[in-house]
């Protein structure tokens, strides 16, 4: 009986405002082991994809830095959540993805899990740490505010495809931004799974949309587009990240440059990713009003 | 008033000729009576729902690119009626409004000004001396707008109102609740009336296709617009949903097209109301070229009704130059 059973092969497709569509283009690649044997068909984003995701991002942005901290973590925990109880999958996939054995994936996955309870933590607190009660000479308090920078467009590292993703995204989601991120180019699997993983929790629709294709071709567009207001340019080809931090200073984005190599995403983080994509917002108060 | 040819329109080909053997000899007698109108509708063809939504959704998977697309997205820019119809519009709202309608997009000179600016009739006097020297039209809503219930001599007031305010166009809106009780000749009857006191303005008829049921709704009014001397037909008022929609843009269309085929009198179509991306008015455009022909691809001919769809016509025409895709925030809001 289950020789004679057809075998499922998976056709993942992109996550845009909470939605899993088909590439607008309709083209798909194919994902490969380390030995080439085939994984699965992933969709393969264009052009207009890149437009659809900034767009889905930008209308939900306002709504989510709009959500109070609190819920923003526990959102943040809902997806840790999830994650954990998807474990064997996940190790399963990293170990295809990565060519690394099961004790490693195991522990990339468990870390996965760990930064993402780490990062809701911080929703309610990074405030107090990027943010000061300023002494002026005058009868006035004046304080300074983090707010979320708005859509970042976030370029995943390229060899840890769940670790890497996780530490990227979860800082830049947690203080109110909504993200675009195109996914590792030849490791896709854990990042279109991690959707799902998004899509079930009580994330809203677009806070976080995920494109699969080539880098190459994607994030050109995504550091033209005028609408994006940050990038982080972490899994940008050494060759590109030139040419892309000149396209993002045509509308003054803010951008985070690429390391010179992949850093080990096991070390626990400090919060330098969190800040990199805020806004300092000073306000004066009249003192006795 | 007889002399005028919009008001009393002439058949100038037979039924025969038209291929549309209930064709009546003589429109003054449509319109004479009650009687007259429903023998009139009971002659004019059937529309055909599942023919209509299926050709438009054939016509809209049309792909228009590159300079052509250039070309359409500044077409369409031209066709734009720039509306604003809150309560709580001040002049200062509709003046700045004016600026946008005078130069879209103050850093390129080359985007064409909009058609008209679209506002109250208390408003056309501020809208009228933010435009002055500009190609610009002032186009006023009129006679109820937008629930169309009121009596005709209050209807016939705000008409002259906007009109002696310098309003170059009047929308007035037909009174929906009389079409679809049946008394046709009342709703003939008052664009009619309107149509007098417009005088030199020209005259938009609002046909609220949202709340008139069928398709067959839709084309009856559409005639009875054109037969009252309507110089565009309109869609809907922004105020009720579904507003316009590509199907009724079709039967609109091939109305027009028809009325000018039976009396060659040119009335033109607006759409109003739920189209913001340049995508759906080029939708709209393709439909346009395909039913009523390249001579409605003009403002003179089609327009169409929105506030936020000139930004997003802006945004593509940006995309189309520079590669780059543009953001809400490189263009002014309303």
């Amino acid at each position: 009986m289950s020789d004679s059973r057809i075998e499922v092969r998976k056709t993942y497709k992109l996550y845009i405002g909470g939605m899993f569509p088909r590439s607008e283009s309709g083209r798909t690649f194919v994902v490969s082991d380390e030995r080439g044997a085939f994984l699965a068909n992933v969709a393969l984003a264009s052009r207009k994809d890149v437009r659809d995701a900034v767009a889905a991002a930008r209308r939900a942005q306002s709504r989510w830095a709009g959500a109070t901290a609190y819920n923003r973590g526990q959102v943040l925990y809902r997806i840790a959540e999830m994650l954990e109880d998807r474990r064997a999958q996940f190790v399963e996939l990293v170990v295809l993805s990565e060519a690394v054995s099961a004790r490693i994936a195991r522990a990339c996955v468990d870390t996965a899990v760990d930064r993402l309870v780490w990062y809701a933590g911080w929703a309610d607190k990074f405030a107090q740490v990027a943010g000061s009660s300023n002494p002026v000479a005058g009868p006035y308090f004046n304080f300074s505010i983090p707010e979320a920078t708005g859509v970042v467009a976030v370029l995943a590292p390229q060899a840890s495809s769940l670790l890497g993703l996780v530490s990227v995204v979860a800082p830049a989601v947690v203080t109110g931004n909504a993200v675009v991120v195109v996914a590792s180019e030849l490791r896709p699997l854990p990042a279109v799974t991690l959707a799902e993983v998004l899509a079930s929790s009580d994330l809203p629709g677009g806070v976080v949309n995920l494109l699969t294709g080539r880098v190459g071709e994607l994030s050109p567009v995504l550091a033209a587009h005028r609408d994006v207001d940050a990038m982080d340019l972490c899994g940008a080809p050494a060759a590109l990240a030139t040419d892309l931090e000149r396209a993002a200073a045509t509308n003054v984005k803010r951008v985070l440059r690429p390391p010179l190599a992949e850093p080990d995403w096991m070390e626990l983080p400090t919060p330098s990713r969190m800040l990199a994509f805020v806004e300092t917002k000073t306000v004066w108060h009249p003192i006795g009003i | 008033m007889a002399s005028n040819t919009q008001l009393e329109p002439v058949s100038r080909r037979t039924g025969q000729q038209l291929g549309w053997p209930g064709f009546p000899s003589s429109l003054s007698e449509v319109t004479a009576s009650e009687l007259g109108i429903r023998r009139f509708f009971g002659g004019l063809p059937g529309v055909d729902q599942v023919g209509v939504e299926g050709r438009v959704a054939a016509l809209a998977t049309r792909s228009i690119k590159a300079s052509s697309k250039l070309a359409a997205l500044d077409m369409a820019i031209s066709m734009v009626d720039l509306t604003t119809l809150e309560g709580a519009d001040t002049p200062g709202k509709v003046r700045a409004l004016c600026g946008k309608a005078r130069q879209p997009a103050p850093l390129d000179p080359d985007v064409p000004s909009v058609a008209a600016v679209c506002v109250y009739p208390d408003l056309v006097e501020v809208a009228k001396a933010a435009l002055t020297g500009s190609s610009v039209a002032v186009a006023s809503v009129a006679a109820a707008f937008p629930s169309g219930r009121a009596e005709l001599a209050v209807k016939l007031a705000d008409v002259r109102s906007a009109v002696d305010a310098g309003a170059d166009e009047v929308d007035m809106v037909i009174d929906r609740g009389a079409f679809l009780a049946g008394r046709y000749l009342a709703v003939f009857d008052e664009i009619r009336a309107v149509k007098e006191a417009c005088g030199q303005a020209h005259l938009k008829v609002i046909l609220e296709t949202g709340e008139l049921v069928t398709y067959d709704n839709v084309k009856r009014s559409a005639w009875l617009a054109m037969l009252g001397g309507a110089d565009f037909v309109k869609t809907s008022t922004g105020k009720v949903s579904p507003a316009a929609t590509l199907p009724v843009a079709l039967v609109l269309l091939e109305a027009v097209r028809d009325f000018d085929e039976a009396t060659g009198a040119k009335v033109g179509v607006k759409v109003a109301g739920g189209i913001r991306s340049a995508k759906d008015a080029l939708r709209y455009l393709v439909v346009v070229k395909e039913t009523a022909g390249e001579e409605w691809l003009d403002p003179a001919r089609f327009r169409f009704g929105a506030s936020s769809l000139l930004n997003d016509l802006l945004m593509q025409r940006s995309k189309q130059l520079t590669g780059e895709y543009a953001g809400p925030e490189d263009f002014s809001k309303e």
